[in-house]
């Protein structure tokens, strides 16, 4: 089934849009303490890791945890790839001017989101329960797990993990694209 | 009973008649502080000032830096005097930042702050502050509030006149208070009017490092030159100098130097200098003097002794000084913001003398000349003269401006500050100050566009101001409120040794440049150890460097064996942290010179010289963290000549065998 000309224009839109991730953060998880009233930020590109990480890894060997480096995530070499699948895919969509092809976009969307979100909150698990039982300060059950999404309190610390820019630019489009999609499936389908 | 009645009643008349004595007593001028002066300087917990004030500390050798209005003091910059608490002319790298031709000097007389300037305006970029005993300038980097280089000037006694500095601060000058001999030969004393001489040094700034560089020395006849101001605007390219002792006496200048009713404000047209310079009429000279550079990516200073320097005699080249009369041993010689009057302040006279630059330069073309001083055209006084300002008080000291065309000029004898119209010259409002006021300062109020909203007095005495301290008192600050019609005091606030001069600036043009860690990456100190792997100790003769590493919270190593009595141990310390106000400091027993307080990012090296064998505990002196106590370690001296090995570590826990 064709899609509609503006159905097109928009998903194309939000396909390209979703390049800006390759040029900014697309997660962050922020730090708040009283001596940090600046803030420490760790911001996750899709090819890196950069902020205040070399503070972050300084303050963590109090409780003892694992310091962070770039070069313990193979994500880093696929995740480019993948958001070049996502934006190809899109495009393709757009031209292929199916409503197949335009769901099995959104699908994928939904798969690649999903995966993130476990693969995210695995590391965090990773990070927050494999503390050092010889460091200074020994935490209470020896878990210190930032939380996948939202703010939680760490110690002195207040962690937030929130989307940055990058993040926004993939799941703004994402969501305009489900909701052409259910536009195209449950208004216009009757009127076909 | 009449008896007790009449005596009663005398009695009282006396009281009365008495009473009326004293109340005929003139009224003091009021102490009141009024309205809402509280809350004009209350900057509430967390907020910030809205002003800079960088204030000299005269005999401290230092710099001062205070927040405005509160008054608060928040740091201390070292410049020319040593400082223990941060290592400043005790660490290796900083030691030779107070070289000089008269050796390692650990001390000096700080008078005049001067901020750079661009297009005539204040740029925050550096702070330039003049040291009057063992001449030199200093510049501070307002990036870092670091005292960055160090300049020496050849054949000058007491460079007072300094370090003031051009419209967009191509030159900072020096000119000498105390006459010299030049070359540093010995004469008579008693044969000044021959043998000595004064001399304005131009010192060139360079436009992107604010590397200082002795461009040039401008001779000039042997007086007392005291302060100076650039010209701007309209006298872009001229250089206004104060000066006292045109009697040229070497001897009770307090009696011998104020005898004349005149002495002179010397105008120098440093663009002429210039042409001449290019044109080949300079002179090289042999000179010893030291210029010290503090670089910030290796963390240390380098000392290198320039022999030669670039001379131009203004009594053979004429049309580049003149002297227009001015009474009474002058002191300031401010000008005005659109540079085109030349306020002059006779510290003995009664009224203010004003100048202008378009009348000297009309008088210079007209050759309108009263004579020479020693080969100087000396130029009528009627003749650039714009008006005085009359009875404005007594001892007229310093003037500054605001951006609505008025004055300030500060009265040491009778204790005021003074404002007047620069146009009319009437004044039109004073205020007390508390006591015996010397410079004056208004944020911004020697450049373009002055911030006429504060005003500082800096005065000399203080007696019952503060809770008295014996005999020693602090000399002290007042804030005054400009902004309105009447002057109003603000605040009292103590200051650090005996601040001349200060010069205030909007916080924000120098909190944008500020720099919070010295980035580890672009550290290039040759004893740097980047990270805890490269921490090392090498032996090379009797010298032990200590290459070692500090971050919350413990050296690396901190465990050291092998060192011997009779060797020099060097103690590089590298601050690992990158995070904003983490400094570790680093103290060893017995350290006979100071401490270390390393910043994020930076290498500094303390000598340790050991003379008994022992052990020695080590430890952080700044607290840095919730385990700070736990940075220590320990260093075993042998006795010369021993067999322990050298050797380091650091978290290793197994007993010896």
């Amino acid at each position: 089934m064709k899609l509609k000309t503006s159905s097109r224009l928009i998903i194309l839109l939000c396909a390209l849009s979703m390049g800006v991730a390759y040029f900014t953060s697309v997660w962050k998880i922020e730090l708040e303490a009283p001596q940090y009233p600046e803030g420490l930020r760790m911001e996750i590109w899709v090819n890196s890791i950069k902020g205040d990480i070399n503070s972050i890894n300084n303050l963590n060997h109090y409780i003892g945890m694992q310091t962070i480096h770039v070069e313990d995530f193979p994500e880093f070499k696929i995740l480019p790839i993948l958001l070049g699948i996502m934006i190809i895919w899109g495009v393709l969509a757009a031209a292929l001017n199916t409503r197949k092809a335009l769901f099995a976009w959104v699908a994928f969307l939904i798969l690649v989101a999903a995966v993130a979100s476990v693969d995210f909150w695995l590391w965090e698990y990773k990070y927050g329960h494999n503390l050092d039982p010889t460091a200074a300060i020994k935490i209470p059950g020896m878990t210190y797990q930032p939380p996948l999404i939202g703010y939680k309190e760490l110690l002195n610390f207040l962690a937030g993990s929130l989307p940055d820019t990058g993040g926004y630019f993939i799941i703004i489009p994402a969501l305009i694209s489900s909701g052409v999609l259910w536009i195209e499936h449950f208004l216009f389908s009757k009127k076909t | 009973m009449k008896i007790i009645v009449k005596t009663a009643v005398r009695t009282g008349f006396m009281v009365l008649v008495i009473a009326g004595f004293y109340s005929c007593k003139p009224k003091k001028a009021t102490n009141v502080v009024q309205g809402d002066a509280a809350s004009k300087v209350y900057v509430a917990p967390g907020k910030l000032d809205e002003v800079y004030m960088f204030a000299s500390g005269g005999f401290s050798g230092q710099v001062a830096v205070y927040g405005i209005p509160s008054g608060r003091l928040l740091r201390q910059i070292p410049v020319f005097s040593v400082n223990p608490e941060n290592a400043w002319g005790y660490s290796e790298e900083t030691k030779p930042m107070l070289n000089t031709t008269k050796g390692f000097i650990p001390w000096d007389d700080s008078h005049h702050p001067v901020l750079s300037k661009t297009a005539g305006n204040d740029d925050g970029r550096w702070l330039f502050i003049n040291a009057n005993n063992t001449p030199r300038i200093a510049r501070i980097d307002l990036t870092t509030f670091k005292t960055t280089e160090i300049i020496e000037l050849p054949n000058t006694g007491g460079n007072h006149a300094s370090p003031y500095c051009t419209e967009n601060t191509e030159y900072v000058v020096g000119a000498s208070r105390f006459s010299v001999p030049p070359d540093e030969t010995e004469v008579a004393i008693n044969t000044y009017k021959q043998n000595f001489k004064g001399v304005v040094n131009f010192i060139k700034v360079n436009k992107e490092s604010g590397h200082m560089n002795l461009e040039f020395q401008l001779d000039v006849p042997a007086i007392d030159y005291d302060l100076a101001r650039a010209g701007k605007g309209v006298s872009h390219g001229w250089l206004f100098f104060s000066s006292y002792n045109s009697e040229q006496a070497n001897t009770l200048l307090e009696v011998n130097a104020s005898q004349k009713d005149k002495d002179f404000i010397m105008a120098v047209n440093w663009k002429k200098a210039e042409e001449y310079l290019a044109q080949g009429k300079g002179v090289k000279k042999p000179a010893n003097y030291y210029h010290n550079v503090y670089d910030e990516s290796k963390h240390m200073a380098t000392s290198e002794l320039m022999k030669e320097v670039m001379t131009l005699d203004a009594r053979a080249l004429k049309d580049i000084c003149y002297y227009m009369p001015c009474p009474k041993s002058p002191h300031g010689c401010d000008v005005s913001p659109t540079g085109e009057y030349i306020v002059a302040s006779g510290k003995l006279a009664a009224m203010i003398p004003v100048f202008s630059y378009k009348k000297m330069i009309a008088a210079i073309e007209a050759k309108q000349f009263e004579g020479e001083f020693d080969g100087i055209n000396v130029l009528k006084y009627d003749a650039v003269l714009a008006g005085e300002v009359q009875k404005p008080g007594l001892g007229p000291l310093h003037t500054e401006f605001d951006q609505n065309g008025f004055a300030y000029t500060s009265f040491f004898v009778s204790s005021e500050v003074v404002k007047w119209n620069v146009e009319t010259r009437e004044v039109v409002d004073r205020i007390p100050t508390y006591y015996s006021i010397g410079h004056l300062c208004v944020a911004q109020g020697d450049s373009k566009q002055p911030y006429g909203k504060y005003l500082v007095a800096l005065n000399k005495i203080t007696k019952d101001r503060y809770l008295p301290t014996g005999p020693e008192l602090c000399q002290s600050a007042q804030l005054i409120d400009i902004s309105g019609e009447k002057m109003k005091l603000l605040l009292d606030f103590p200051t650090i040794g005996e601040p001349h001069y200060a010069q205030m600036i909007q916080a924000d043009l120098v909190t944008k440049n500020q720099r919070k860690v010295y980035k580890l990456e672009e550290n290039k100190h040759p004893y740097f150890a980047g990270n805890e792997k490269d921490a090392k100790v090498v032996r090379k003769g009797n010298e032990v460097h200590v290459y070692i590493t500090a971050i919350r919270s413990h050296f690396t190593p901190d465990n050291i064996e092998g060192v011997k009595v009779g060797d020099d141990v060097y103690f590089h310390v590298t601050n690992l942290e990158q995070d904003w106000d983490v400094p570790h400091g680093f103290a060893v027993k017995g350290a006979g010179n100071s401490e270390l307080l390393v910043m994020p990012g930076e290498t500094q090296t303390l000598k340790w010289t050991p003379k008994a064998p022992g052990v020695f505990p080590m430890y952080c002196t700044d607290f840095c963290s919730a385990l700070h106590q736990e940075m220590q370690g320990y260093i075993r001296v042998s006795p010369a000549g021993s067999s322990t090995p050298l050797s380091f570590s650091t978290g290793n826990t197994a007993a010896a065998k």
